[in-house]
């Protein structure tokens, strides 16, 4: 076996130690009959030949965002990843280590964290972040459990239908057994409406959650509606791109109380979903309800500046089934990777990355809707995807076609939104060329089929 | 060699108009952006971000990781956290771009070779553990422990019955407790002998028909296989409940024993534990749960199904979904074709989005196909080999409460030196990192006083296990002056935590 150490003299030699005559009798404690009489029905070792191969043969069975050029959104995006932040994280000195309990040998990452938390909140325009959660979808459940317990408010948790479908879901399995009803408020324009959102708050209500930009890539009226949640006492929590934040208003600014991401997309790769960034950042006076690790600065014996895990006592280790959250494993290499990421971009890299998925996507947008098969399901800006909709309503067809023709075209939005099932979704990164765009419109245009209507096209 | 300069921030190194990674001019003809945008919802002025050079950026997180230990560089015994050697390989597997670029949106026929990969990978976590069905979409190990007890509270809920209590050993991980409360559920702390077993007495006391759950850590933290194992999963099933199992220490029981086998009716596992994905620093892990047949309805969607697809364009037979015996892990053929199983009404939804932890997971796949069968169950041999052998060589100057056998772990005791000579657990702790050795888990289980909690690893070879108990023994007869004090060789000594606690400064200000 490639990973054990111990030769044969040394195991006799070790068993002598113990005291015992064979590897078998150090499992005596495990009562007989619960032991499993026979090997494990699994394939057999292979070498690292052997393994290199067979996965290389797996990984050639998928098409992928180097294969195929990706327009796919709905959060989770091909952006790039600069080389530092693979041969930084790279580094078996952090991607090795653990979590940092013991602070005099852990240094680098808690520095990392505090760095990390201090990037997060000047993003957001908060007071403090945690030092991680799994996910988006799950960051945004343990928001919502956050903004219950801190406002006391059992009654009802309100979303609308332009936040990430699976990030609903998540919420409602994480109220399942709370008692907490769950009221989502329907977006027919692309955009909450006020008056829809006033209508469903009330002073039961524990918090609100604001996606910007929303999942149909549309930018919301944020600060409107942030106030008609602080008006019925409720919380705000946003769920904000943290590349769109090179262009706009922070979440701290138009009102949000706390704000969650999902933050892959700052020098992650997608890699089919996972494992990604939950990123956290709340006004202190929530801090302690915060669920996760937070890192703090501090003084050693000596006076020297250095950093620990603090405030630990919401957490499950200390404070057991009266913690703030379960969590314990977090998401430090992705933090890692997005402190990294950020500290190259800086903010004029990050206003530029911002921009160009701005401006790339518009001219996508327009583009793709000179084909009057094409026509934007709504009427509200966007940043940096949009939905398309086919009056043909053969969006199958249209996406099946133009993956043929070698793009990763949207994503059919029919599965989420039976309303919206002549309906995609379309995202432009910085990483996508005019020219690239411009191959898509075309392999767009092309996807005939016999039983079609009449395309009627523009040019 | 390490850099012996202090590493500033950041945000003191940031210099303005400084800029590491460039972007490519626009190449479609640009607007501008308060004509593209409302100018309500656009930032004032760019986020407050460091402006640096890339030189800078590099040289200042190599000189951080400098700071740390890891498993790369250090023996790693952090107890109940199964700190063994990542291998390289793996890492190379994972950044392969037909892993690491699909978008969890591409469509299934595009991804059949990770759904493959995924299906495999559930089938060999059911034949270890000894259970039906898997979901792999957890996070990580307490993100599947509140998973399976929402599956636990949708299934009772389907049964009409009202339970409300989910029991938990004193020695448990605590996420076990905050899990259960916030699955909805009540936790009732059910207590442990010394010897780190179950009451038998105060489980009888605390079972009742409102038990939902026991969960059960086993071999548990103290690093031994509970006694009563089938007494407890009978006691508990008498009276309607579900045995969960705290995956958290199968890096012990390999083809040895299956959870399955033993009682249990659903576990979790910790990939980046057990098959050796990386810690990165506090993360990811993956957090897969396998449960029996009658749970398999409530887990979260989606599951990888797999379809054999002989004739084109006729309804394909469905598979047994995921619950195929093991036995039909025939090679791949292109007859066969994996697919999403959305369709499960009984479903108690998503804790997350997209799939989950597929970077983790890749790596789990390729440990355990490194592996095979005998090469697992040589891992949890070596495991519990060497534990034992350190805990033979320790148990003489330092009290191992439980006895002088253990699993893959063991948890030695400062109480007697605390009381005789004022060197406490954490005293010991801080000592070992001056000679190179990362302390053991220490102060848990709560179970034990001055708790030091050892996990060797099956990677450490005879010659560092030797290494580390003389080190131990010498630290022990080191003046109680020199331990308080320490460490003293790192780059920091102990930090002052109250400080931080009390007057909490967790970013940096503008």
């Amino acid at each position: 076996m490639p990973y054990l150490y111990n030769t044969a003299e040394d195991q006799t030699a070790m068993l002598a130690a113990i005291g015992v005559a064979s590897l078998d009798e150090l499992f005596a404690m495990i009562p007989a009959e619960l032991r499993l009489k026979r090997e494990l029905d699994i394939p057999p070792a292979l070498t690292e030949i052997e393994l290199t191969d067979h996965m290389t043969q797996l990984a050639a069975k998928n098409a992928h965002a180097g294969s195929k050029v990706c327009f796919l959104g709905g959060g989770s995006y091909d952006h790039f990843v600069p080389a530092v932040v693979d041969e930084i994280a790279g580094r078996g000195e952090f991607y090795t280590s653990y979590t940092p309990y013991q602070a005099e040998v852990s240094q680098g990452n808690l520095q990392v964290v505090f760095e990390y938390q201090t990037l997060i909140a000047r993003l957001t325009g908060l007071d403090v972040s945690n030092a991680s959660l799994y996910d988006g979808g799950s960051a945004a459940a343990e928001a919502v459990l956050m903004a219950v317990s801190s406002t006391g408010r059992y009654g009802k948790v309100v979303v609308p239908a332009s936040l990430h479908p699976e990030y609903r879901q998540t919420i409602a399995t994480y109220l399942l057994n709370l008692g907490v009803e769950l009221v989502t408020v329907g977006t027919p324009s692309g955009v909450v409406n006020p008056k829809d959102l006033a209508a469903a708050v009330d002073d039961t209500t524990a918090c609100i959650l604001i996606q910007q930009p929303n999942f149909f890539g549309c930018i919301e009226d944020a600060d409107a509606l942030a106030k008609i949640a602080h008006d019925a006492g409720a919380l705000v929590v946003a769920a904000f791109d943290p590349i769109s934040l090179g262009l706009l208003k922070r979440p701290g600014d138009w009102g949000a109380d706390i704000a969650i991401a999902e933050g892959h997309t700052l020098g992650t790769p997608m890699q089919y979903g996972g494992p990604y960034l939950g990123i956290m950042a709340c006004r202190e006076k929530l801090v302690r309800r915060m669920p996760g690790r937070i890192a703090g600065q501090t003084v050693d014996r000596r006076g020297k500046r250095c950093f620990v895990l603090t405030m630990q006592t919401r957490e499950q280790h200390i404070r057991r089934e009266k913690a703030t959250s379960n969590v314990c494993t977090n998401q430090g290499l992705f933090a890692l990777r997005a402190t990294i990421y950020l500290a190259l971009l800086g903010p004029e890299g990050l206003r530029e990355t911002a921009n160009l998925c701005l401006q790339k996507s518009r001219y996508a947008a327009e583009r793709l809707c000179e084909n009057k098969r094409f026509e934007p399901a709504f009427d509200a800006p966007t940043l940096k995807e949009f939905v398309i909709r086919d009056r043909q309503g053969r969006v199958d067809e249209l996406l099946a076609d133009a993956l043929d023709a070698g793009f990763l075209a949207g994503v059919p939005l029919g599965q989420w939104y039976p309303e919206l099932d002549d309906c995609f979704l379309v995202a432009v990164t910085e990483k996508r060329t005019k020219q690239e765009i411009d191959a898509l419109v075309h392999a767009l245009a092309k996807s005939q089929h016999p039983a079609a209507t009449e395309p009627v096209y523009a040019k | 060699m390490r850099n012996s300069r202090d590493t500033k921030l950041l945000f003191e190194l940031s210099d303005k108009g400084c800029r590491a990674h460039r972007l490519p001019k626009c190449d479609v003809p640009e607007r501008s952006v308060a004509e593209l945008l409302p100018n309500s919802a656009l930032a004032d002025w760019p986020p407050a971000l460091p402006e640096l050079s890339e030189p800078q950026v590099v040289r200042h997180f190599a000189n951080l990781s400098q700071l740390n230990m890891s498993v790369d560089t250090h023996f790693y015994p952090l107890g109940s956290c199964t700190m063994k050697y990542n291998p390289k390989r793996n890492e190379r597997i994972a950044r392969m771009p037909g892993f690491a670029e699909l978008h969890p949106h591409q469509p299934e026929e595009t991804l059949q070779g990770m759904l493959q990969l995924l299906y495999e990978l559930q089938q060999y976590l059911q034949e270890i553990s000894g259970l039906d069905t898997c979901s792999l979409q957890p996070a990580a190990g307490a993100h599947g422990e509140l998973t399976a007890l929402l599956v636990a509270a949708a299934y009772f809920r389907d049964l009409g019955e009202k339970r409300t209590k989910v029991l938990v050993p004193d020695s448990a991980h605590g996420t076990n407790p905050a899990s259960a409360t916030m699955a909805g559920f009540d936790s009732v702390t059910v207590k442990t002998l010394p010897s780190g077993s179950v009451d038998m007495d105060d489980l009888r006391a605390k079972l009742d028909d409102q038990i939902a759950v026991f969960m059960i850590t086993n071999p548990n933290t103290v690093g031994i296989f509970e006694p009563n194992m089938s007494e407890i999963a009978d006691a508990v099933h008498a009276r309607g409940g579900l045995v969960y199992l705290d995956g958290a220490n199968m890096n012990a029981i390999l083809g040895i024993a299956r959870p399955g086998d033993f009682g249990a009716d659903m576990q979790h596992y910790n990939p980046h534990k057990t098959f050796s994905g990386p810690h990165g620093g506090g993360g990811p892990g993956a957090g897969p749960i396998c449960v029996i047949n009658k749970l398999a309805p409530y887990l979260p969607t989606p599951v990888v199904v797999r379809e054999r697809s002989e004739v084109r364009g006729q309804r394909s037979e469905k598979d047994t979904d995921t619950s195929a015996p093991t036995s039909d892990l025939r090679p791949p053929t292109p007859s066969f074709r994996y697919r999403l199983d959305y369709d499960r009404p009984k479903s108690i939804g998503r804790v997350r989005a997209f799939f989950g932890n597929t970077g983790v997971l890749v790596r789990a796949y390729s440990y355990i196909r490194t592996h095979g069968p005998d090469g697992l169950r040589r891992v949890s041999e070596n495991a519990v080999l060497n534990a034992n052998y350190l805990l033979s060589r320790v148990k003489h100057f330092l009290p191992v409460p439980q006895g002088d056998r253990c699993m893959h772990e063991f948890v030695a005791s400062a109480a007697k030196l605390k009381a005789e000579k004022g060197v406490s657990a954490m005293d010991l702790a801080k000592r070992l990192l001056d000679y190179g050795f990362h302390a053991p888990t220490v102060y848990f289980p709560l179970t034990v006083k001055e708790a030091i909690m050892v996990e060797p690893t099956e990677t450490e070879s005879k010659q560092t296990l030797d290494a580390f108990a003389e080190t131990l023994f010498r630290v022990i007869e080191e003046d109680a002056g020199l331990l308080h004090d320490a460490p003293h060789t790192t780059p920091i000594s102990r930090p002052d935590e109250v400080q931080a606690a009390r007057q909490p400064v967790l970013v940096w200000p503008e």
